[in-house]
């Protein structure tokens, strides 16, 4: 086990800071009235959320529907406009650069989005839609463009004579391959996919994940791969960020999240997800979690997790706001008071820890 | 054990306009009252049909369904409609994938609770609303009695699946059909809902048949598990027997194509290609285009669903070896005990 932990760890790249995010947060205005709008409250999406991500890992965003983690991306991205925070990409601050002054950053950074379905324009060729973005930021001449379109196809497992197909001639599958096909168009360092493969059948998922790990090793590339699928951000990525109601509640890398997770919510998330081996799933202790995730727009008081959390203190976790401390080597961090001191899904035989 | 419902060679075509579609071709199991019978599968495998065909609810303009369908040893496919009728909410219910459009949005939870109840039961307005506060209490909803009179919107997702779930209970069917119930849900809720069926199906006695494409949920909740592939079956039997000693290429593939939180791999291994298009379905066996072991023999001959010599109960239709198949099991397995964390 020790051995293969190690192995698993050298793939943690220490590469420079490519993306640095501090205390970003989002809010989004409710209002009512139709002419003379009147804000009667807001909905904090993203609640300050810092995290940095070094060039060539993968940083995977877990979290229930509504817990931001779209929201989030979407203003890194600056396809939203943050409220507050700043943004940083190769160093360079971004948070505050105009559509303008965003565009040539914006060839770095593409993002693969979750329902292949949708995201493609039915009523364009796939070589159209691969191409774009390069029509887009004037490289190479048509000829070339087209060249590199073909080949593109081809890196993602898909045939050069497609290029000149309509969408709907695809599976769900290769609809995604063309996603990613758009993405790879103009050699991006960053990749922000947003559930791309909650959308596919079990064979093809894998897939995916087999391909935008080649593409990965291959093109040195950067992800933050946002699913709500447990098992997949194990699968891809190097360190996990789990979120809450728009706030980070822990991160660590992906074998610490899995193996010693810190935090109440991610231990039940965790136990939450059924494992297909009938006799380990049965030796199992699940923690269900009672009730659904709280209304953003009024959350809990202090710590948000509080109504439902197993390790509830009274007095302590609902005045006083856990932030996001150290808690285990390894750049492990949680925001709770009350840390999970051990595993609490043990298998009853005895799993090594 | 009794057995509750026999399906019996069932074959379901739909006529399109592209061509006949074969969506269920030759489908035989059996569910034991009182277990769950898990149906896992990817999208098109035929395993919605089969369940929309045993309930009577294909459209009858374009299908056509032969086989038996017997429950309780009266056949369902030669039912008359008004029979179904008295059959579908009462004997055999059935909760569907997505809790947002499966209930009526302009209708109070509770009246569409009582009406499940009123269409079966000769009871009293008031026993009714009795037994609908009764069924949302079981089902953990909170201060049921001010929920009751509330319209599907002001619930969430788990909830309404709760409700759901409620109403496919509440006349105590013997057979609660529950297709992709958790699959619109997050984790946590899923959760919440799997624990709340198990315990429902113990207290109340029911069969289930539970369709999902996630082989975590059937491994957790079901007995006993159909794999179904290109509207025929692959694999058949008891859980632990399918997850020990799966004896189907299809199965492999599906056990290693899944990313699991309890295993660390540095590869899927992945099917390639597509699932099959029901429409031109490939010959002999449907997995053959994307199987790794096809044979000249699997290209020409339809593999019959056979049970295994040392498993009566587990059978599997592939013309692949009883020794290169243990092998090439116990080595995919062994890959996921070494990589065990």
């Amino acid at each position: 086990m020790s051995t293969q932990l190690e192995t698993l760890g050298a793939n943690v790249s220490t590469g420079e800071e490519l993306l640095v995010v501090e205390n970003l947060t989002k809010h989004f205005p409710v209002t009512r009235g139709i002419i003379f709008q009147k804000e009667i409250a807001t909905v904090k999406a993203v609640d300050g959320v810092s995290f940095t991500l070094r060039a060539g890992e993968t940083l995977g965003i877990v979290g229930e529907s509504g817990c931001g983690k779209s929201t989030l991306v979407r203003c890194v991205l600056k396809l939203l406009e943050p409220t507050s925070g700043k943004i940083s990409f190769r160093g360079q601050d971004i948070t505050k650069l105009s559509r303008k002054e965003m565009r040539p950053i914006r060839r770095d950074m593409m993002m693969v989005f979750q329902d292949p379905y949708a995201s493609l324009n039915a009523r364009k060729r796939v070589g159209f839609t691969v191409g774009e973005a390069l029509d887009v930021h004037n490289i190479g001449t048509a000829a070339e463009r087209k060249r590199r379109v073909q080949e593109l196809l081809e890196v993602v497992g898909l045939s050069p004579e497609h290029y000149n197909r309509y969408p709907h001639e695809f599976s769900g599958g290769q609809r995604q391959r063309i996603g990613v096909a758009r993405a790879l168009a103009i050699n991006p360092q960053l990749i922000l996919c947003d559930e791309p493969v909650s959308a596919l059948d079990v064979s093809v998922q894998a897939q995916i994940l087999n391909l935008l790990k080649d593409l990965q090793r291959e093109f040195g590339l950067t992800y933050v791969f946002i699913a709500h699928d447990l098992n997949v951000v194990r699968h891809i990525s190097d360190r996990v960020m789990v979120m809450y109601l728009g706030k980070a509640v822990e991160v660590a890398t992906r074998d610490d999240i899995y193996l010693t997770p810190k935090h109440p919510y991610t231990g039940a998330l965790l136990s939450a997800v059924p494992i297909p081996d009938p006799e380990r799933g049965r030796q199992r202790i699940h923690v269900v979690l009672e009730g659904d995730v709280p209304n953003p727009i009024n959350p809990p008081s202090a710590c948000s997790f509080h109504p439902r959390c197993p390790r509830f203190h009274e007095g302590h976790c609902d005045v006083d706001t856990p932030e996001l401390r150290p808690i285990a080597g390894n750049g492990h961090v949680a925001a709770c008071h009350y840390p999970l001191e051990r595993w609490p899904m043990d298998i009853a035989a005895g799993a090594p820890s | 054990m009794a057995t509750l419902l026999e399906v019996r060679d069932l074959r379901t075509q739909f006529t399109t306009d592209d061509g006949i579609v074969g969506a269920v071709d030759g489908v035989s199991f059996k569910v034991e009252s009182g277990k769950v019978l898990g149906i896992v599968g990817e999208s098109g495998s035929g395993k919605s049909v089969t369940c929309l065909t045993i309930m009577g609810l294909n459209d009858p303009r374009a299908t056509t369904s032969t086989g038996e369908v017997l429950f309780r040893g009266e056949d369902l496919l030669k039912a008359s409609p008004r029979r179904l009728r008295e059959i579908r909410g009462n004997e055999i219910a059935m909760i569907f994938q997505d809790p947002m459009t499966s209930l009526n949005p302009v209708h109070k939870i509770g009246s569409q609770l009582e009406e499940a109840l009123t269409l079966h039961q000769n009871v009293s307005a008031k026993q009714a609303r009795a037994r609908a506060l009764e069924m949302l209490t079981a089902v953990g909803i909170p201060r049921p009695e001010r929920r009751i009179d509330d319209y599907p919107h002001q619930f969430s997702g788990g909830m309404r699946q709760r409700v759901m779930i409620a109403m496919a209970l509440i006349n105590s069917p013997d057979l609660v059909i529950a297709d992709e119930p958790t699959t619109a849900l997050d984790v946590t809720t899923q959760a919440q809902i799997l624990a709340l069926l198990k315990r429902l199906q113990e207290d109340f006695g029911s069969a289930v048949i539970m369709i999902t494409h996630d082989l975590g949920v059937v491994a957790e909740t079901a007995d006993d598990i159909v794999v179904m592939y290109g509207a025929r079956i692959a694999e058949q039997g008891p859980v632990d027997a399918i997850f020990s000693q799966p004896r189907h290429p299809y199965t492999w593939g599906l056990m290693g194509s899944l990313p699991r939180l309890d295993v660390a791999v540095e590869r899927l291994v992945q099917i390639p290609g597509q699932p099959p298009s029901l429409l031109r379905p490939p010959s002999g066996c449907r997995f053959h285009p994307r199987c790794s072991y096809a044979m000249a023999k699997c290209i020409s001959d339809v593999p019959p669903l056979e049970r295994l010599d040392y498993d009566p109960r587990h059978s599997q239709a592939c013309h692949l070896d009883e020794s290169t198949k243990a092998r090439e099991a116990a080595a995919l397995l062994t890959t996921f005990s070494a990589a065990a964390s």
